[in-house]
């Protein structure tokens, strides 16, 4: 069953995805974190020794770290009550490859959603994890004969326990950050992705991400590793029921991109605004090898995301497209990190950020260059554009360079929604809010237009929902 | 025509305006001015004179606030009209200084304001091939179409891309406001032919222009010259060339206007 809370009001448009199943989950983990509680979910998903010593371990950063100094929204994001989150939620049993075992609200959930119907239409694979647990997972058989893997991440973990023993936390450590240590303390479910050598997965994979219980935790663990030559795009949504009280998705994504290979990472996130989105995601590009990150945020209370590229060998090149809109009361603190570790390497950064409203995003980037690597070459772009008097953007870029023989440009813009555009437009007959959409949708179209024509068409389509009711 | 030939397109009455954020700023002073189906009008005058503003009125651009006076649009009061509206009933601007929508192609534009325009979406066959003709006749290439609207356009493009879309909407009262400025000879001409191929006869126009250049392709069948926010000359296309000849000064001081109304 599924219900809309009437009690909440949201404050942007229509949030359409605000709904929430009212089943009860097979297991609920009581209120706050312990390493009780640590070490129940890792009896529960039976893991080896070594992951529970990784996870006790990260209870005990967590605890020592304190949030950020720089955080933009200090007092939003101390405003985090630890004490009030559902840190584990099983609501079934089920890791299905196939829709038809998935029990039936949650099927529901996801049909709404349209995840199997994308799946059907163009995706090679697809993955669906709701609360905790990834409850489905299904890739073409053609990729899998070709020795793809693409699971969750806790059967990642029992099937491919070298690989993953190997790799994880070491793109990550779970000191890097505050949340990135609860992550590795508390995980459950994300999405296991190894590409064998040579194979180029042409169409997507994508994982979706549902948040049903009211005051949940989503810690969900990603590890892709491309071996060489290999190409892979993978592509998340997360959405969330509107609640009163918030709740805290707090993920941690590691990639290992080989020499040669390419790696696409598409998100488009869209949380309803009682989410704090406290994303940490990270990738090493060896020798040649591309990684791409686009990364769209929507929605959200509080996203504050950097998703990055460390450049490890020569050739490496990393790409970070950002798209931020803060709507009403939301702060999108997003941007990119790039680190030039071998001389040769290439970089760009592209963020372009709407303000609507009490809304407000702002830029962070990190550029490094470490001494020794000769001719690598950047360029960091950041467009702002704001929708009313309002709405507010920051820009916070930083450059460590240790290395002089490099090239490297910067260019920023802030914009308002300017009354000559909207003239412009409306002389045409475009009404206001037309050509105020029509303005916002050619301000990020530099971004949408990497995107997969769906995802594109989706995107515009969530922008213009933000957009509803923006002017007169 | 279904209207009476001799009922008026547009019709202003005693218009004064005043810029929106400044009020103590008064632009317009009193215009009246009727323009008929298939009338061509030129409007000359000083730069700051009004000329810019008296376009954007008529458009319903919010820059300008009317104090006085009203304008009406094929019998129907439009003086506080929203621009999008007005357009939808067939009244076109082409800008003197068009401003860039990055991101949003020409051919987006265009269909959206078709769209808009009649409320139906053509179909995209239909609607290329109408492209494909008005760029011809513009001596323009589809590419030019695919290009973000305004956006790093030289001066003769951004006019260009006015009179596309100019052709594209066929509107009943086009204001053509300095089209000419900025345009090579060549390009003038090209624009110039653009507009009288692309213009249905009973088309009213009202062409504001610094010079005569433009007024020997488009022949005007009135020339008004408008100073310090006053229309204070009517006469035919002799006029025109009266002021291309001589400037503005004989005629100011034949019809006893001070140097300080110029501003």
């Amino acid at each position: 069953m599924t219900t809309v809370d009437p009690n909440v009001r949201n404050t942007v448009g229509e949030y359409k995805w605000g709904f929430h199943d009212t089943e009860k989950p097979l297991f609920m983990a009581e209120k706050g974190l312990s390493e009780g509680l640590v070490r129940e979910i890792s009896a529960m998903k039976e893991e080896p020794e070594w992951m529970l010593e990784y996870r006790l371990e990260a209870l005990e950063t967590f605890y020592r770290l304190e949030n950020p100094k720089w955080a933009g929204s200090p007092d939003v994001l101390d405003a985090i009550d630890f004490d009030n989150i559902h840190y584990y939620v099983k609501a079934t049993d089920t890791d299905s490859t196939n829709w038809e075992d998935v029990p039936e609200y949650i099927k529901d959930t996801f049909d709404k959603l349209g995840i199997p119907e994308a799946e059907r239409q163009f995706l090679a694979g697809a993955g669906a994890q709701y609360d905790s647990e990834v409850v489905y997972h299904n890739i073409r058989e053609d990729l899998e004969a070709q020795g793809v893997q693409f699971l969750g991440m806790d059967q990642g973990l029992r099937e491919h326990e070298d690989l993953v023993r190997e790799h994880f936390s070491t793109i990550i450590p779970s000191g890097d950050n505050k949340y990135a240590a609860l992550n590795t303390a508390v995980w459950s479910g994300g999405s296991f992705i190894y590409v064998p050598p040579g194979v180029h997965v042409e169409v997507p994979l994508q994982a979706y991400f549902r948040i049903n219980t009211e005051n949940m935790g989503q810690f969900e663990r990603t590890l892709i590793i491309a071996d060489e030559g290999s190409y892979i795009h993978y592509v998340e949504g997360c959405t969330a029921p509107t609640y009163s009280s918030d709740s805290l998705h707090s993920a941690v994504v590691e990639i290992i991109v080989k020499k040669n290979a390419r790696v696409r990472y598409t998100t488009i996130q869209n949380w309803s605004n009682n989410v704090y989105n406290l994303v940490t995601k990270r990738a090493y590009a060896y020798e040649n090898a591309v990684m791409e990150w686009v990364d769209g945020n929507i929605g959200s209370k509080l996203t504050m995301k950097y998703p990055s590229v460390y450049l490890m060998e020569p050739g490496a090149h990393g790409e970070i497209l950002s798209l931020a809109f803060a709507g009403d009361q939301q702060h999108q603190d997003a941007g990119g990190k790039i680190v030039h570790v071998a001389p040769d390497t290439t970089s760009a950064i592209v963020s372009k950020s709407v303000s609507r409203g009490s809304g407000r995003s702002s830029y962070r980037g990190l550029l490094k260059v470490h001494e020794g690597a000769t001719n690598s070459s950047s360029t960091v772009r950041c467009d702002a554009l704001l929708l009313d008097e309002l709405s507010r953007s920051d820009t916070y870029p930083t450059m460590e360079v240790d290395e002089e023989r490099v090239n490297i440009g910067h260019e920023a813009s802030v914009s308002r929604l300017g009354e000559d555009q909207l003239f412009y437009l409306m002389s045409r007959g475009i009404d206001e809010e037309s050509a105020a959409k029509m303005v916002v949708n050619g301000f990020v179209e530099p971004i949408v237009k990497e995107l997969p024509m769906e995802y594109a068409i989706e995107l515009n389509r969530l922008i213009e929902l933000q957009m509803e009711g923006s002017v007169g | 025509m279904t209207a009476n030939e001799n009922s008026s397109l547009l019709e202003i009455t005693d218009l004064a305006t005043s810029v929106t954020e400044r009020p103590d700023v008064k632009i317009l002073k009193g215009i009246n001015l009727t323009i008929k189906p298939g009338e061509v009008h030129a409007l000359m005058g000083p730069n700051g004179s009004g000329k810019s503003t008296l376009a954007s009125t008529i458009a319903g651009s919010p820059t300008y606030t009317v104090d006085r006076g009203n304008v009406s649009y094929k019998g129907e009061d439009i003086t506080h009209m929203a621009a999008d509206q007005r357009a939808r009933n067939g009244i076109f601007l082409s800008f003197q200084y068009p401003t860039a929508i990055p991101g949003v192609t020409l051919v987006n534009l265009i269909r959206e304001a078709i769209k808009a325009r009649t409320g139906e979406d053509v179909s995209a066959r239909e609607f290329i091939a109408q492209l494909r003709e008005t760029l011809d006749r513009l001596k323009m290439s589809e590419d030019f179409a695919r290009r973000y609207v305004n956006d790093g356009f030289s001066g003769g493009e951004k006019k260009r891309a006015e009179i596309l879309q100019l052709g594209m909407l066929r509107p009943e009262l086009a204001i053509l406001d300095e089209t000419d400025s900025g345009l090579d000879i060549d390009a003038l001409r090209t624009v110039a032919e653009g507009i009288k191929t692309l213009r249905d006869p009973n088309m009213g126009i009202l062409l504001i222009t610094h010079y005569e250049r433009i007024l020997n392709y488009i022949e005007p069948d009135f020339v008004h010259i408008l100073v310090g926010g006053n229309i204070v000359a009517s006469g035919d296309f002799d006029l025109a060339k009266r002021i291309e000849g001589e400037g503005y000064d004989p005629l100011l001081r034949e019809l006893n206007i001070s140097e300080e109304a110029l501003i």
